[in-house]
């Protein structure tokens, strides 16, 4: 899943965009107002969180995802939220937006709120596990599968071995927290990959660290 | 059906939530206002010059950065555990999100176009030197070149090697130098 947004390593991107030193936060300021709007939408208004929101953009297509930008983006999935919520009726926000450009259609009256039965244990992501860490700096790992649903175990990393780095704050567990099934808190893990294995025998030579959760890990001996 | 743009889609979703109390477009305002004076690159500078200035603040930043980030008075979202690594002669650190564009806040603000974009994303996890190359960094083969793509709560900062020629500058006098492109590795500190 989330495989829209999985494109780490993908072909077919083309050139990198060049920096622009004064660039301001928002292009234009109806940015500024999606970023507003998806930073209250995905946790008091949708009664959802953060990992249902990253969720959330997995799941656009693939116009909604690459062709309105990246706070477009952003509004197209606290719509997602706010719909599955029902906060908000299914095309509500279309409608509302043809009226503006001076249509006349009819809106959907507004639904009778369906929010997630879910409420965090603490602010933030960090949360205490009582079991020490699985694996310690300089064990062998193998990143397993990328599970169905939703996960932050990217697929160019999935298979290929690499060596734990450090050991990271543990944090609640995305692939549930995200779909309200329990905060799972585990320990996080830097490993670190040599390009070689990621890419072949051909690849620039590099290292690439990445943070992965232990459920997303098997040891290698 | 042609699709309606985004910025007309915003204004719709913003009165749909006004009309109905959801949302209150005077917070909206406070979020906008934050980000676009208060919380930005020049914290990240603010940090980097601290260290390059005063030893101990350096050791005490790569031991464990979001508290010593914090005595300079910056946390907040995206901010809740910042791990900052040092570029050297020999080691060049460079930092992405794949997944989406996760990214320190609390030091560097909203992350730029160039960082969002999925060629980047996409490609620095696979060709670094190839695309720092193309972003007018051009590094020596014998530099290491380490990747760090942030895919959990955890966000990474660089702290960019002092450039020669500063010895005499101050804490004060550092600060513009520091580019949030060298905190993302996508650049080094240029002497001025």
């Amino acid at each position: 899943m989330d495989a829209i947004a999985d494109i780490g390593g993908a072909d077919g991107w083309g050139a990198v965009r060049t920096p622009d030193r004064g660039e301001p936060p928002f292009t234009e300021p109806w940015e500024g107002r999606a970023f507003a709007l998806t930073l209250l939408g995905m946790g008091r208004v949708s009664g959802q969180n953060l990992d249902a929101f990253r969720y959330a953009l997995g799941r656009l297509d693939h116009a909604a995802y690459f062709d309105d930008g990246y706070y477009g983006r952003w509004l197209n999935a606290v719509e997602l939220m706010l719909t599955e919520s029902a906060i908000i009726a299914p095309g509500a926000v279309d409608a509302r937006a043809r009226n503006l450009q001076g249509e006349h259609v009819e809106e959907p009256a507004a639904p009778e709120p369906h929010k997630p039965d879910y409420a965090p244990t603490a602010a933030g992501s960090l949360r205490e596990v009582p079991d020490p860490p699985r694996f310690a700096p300089g064990d062998r790992v193998r990143a397993l599968p990328v599970p169905d649903g939703p996960t932050k175990l990217p697929r160019y990393v999935s298979g290929h071995t690499g060596v734990v780095e450090s050991v990271q704050p543990a944090h609640l567990l995305p692939d549930t927290h995200a779909i309200f099934q329990g905060e799972n808190p585990q320990h996080v893990f830097t490993v670190r990959f040599d390009s070689r294995e990621l890419h072949g025998a051909d690849a620039e030579p590099f290292a690439l660290t990445i943070e992965l959760f232990d459920s997303y890990l098997e040891p290698v001996s | 059906m042609s699709r309606i743009p985004a910025s007309l889609r915003t204004e719709a979703l913003e009165q749909i939530l006004t009309e109905r109390g959801l949302v209150d477009p005077g917070v909206m305002d406070k979020f906008i206002a934050n980000y676009e004076t208060n919380v930005g690159p020049l914290n990240g500078a603010k940090v980097v010059a601290k260290a390059w200035t005063d030893p101990d603040y350096r050791e005490r930043l790569l031991a464990d950065g979001t508290a010593a980030i914090k005595e300079l008075g910056f946390s907040g979202p995206q901010g809740e555990h910042i791990v900052v690594v040092e570029n050297t002669a020999a080691t060049h650190n460079v930092t992405v999100c794949t997944l989406c564009s996760c990214y320190p806040w609390p030091v560097l603000g909203l992350p730029p176009s160039w960082y969002k974009d999925p060629a980047y994303r996409a490609r620095v996890v696979r060709e670094p030197r190839t695309v720092l190359r193309e972003m007018g960094l051009d590094l020596g083969a014998d530099v290491e070149i380490v990747v760090r793509d942030s895919s959990s709560e955890v966000r990474w900062l660089v702290l960019p090697e002092r450039p020669a020629g500063t010895e005499g500058l101050s804490e004060d006098e550092l600060v513009p130098l520091i580019t949030r492109d060298a905190l993302v590795g996508v650049a080094k500190v240029a002497a001025p």
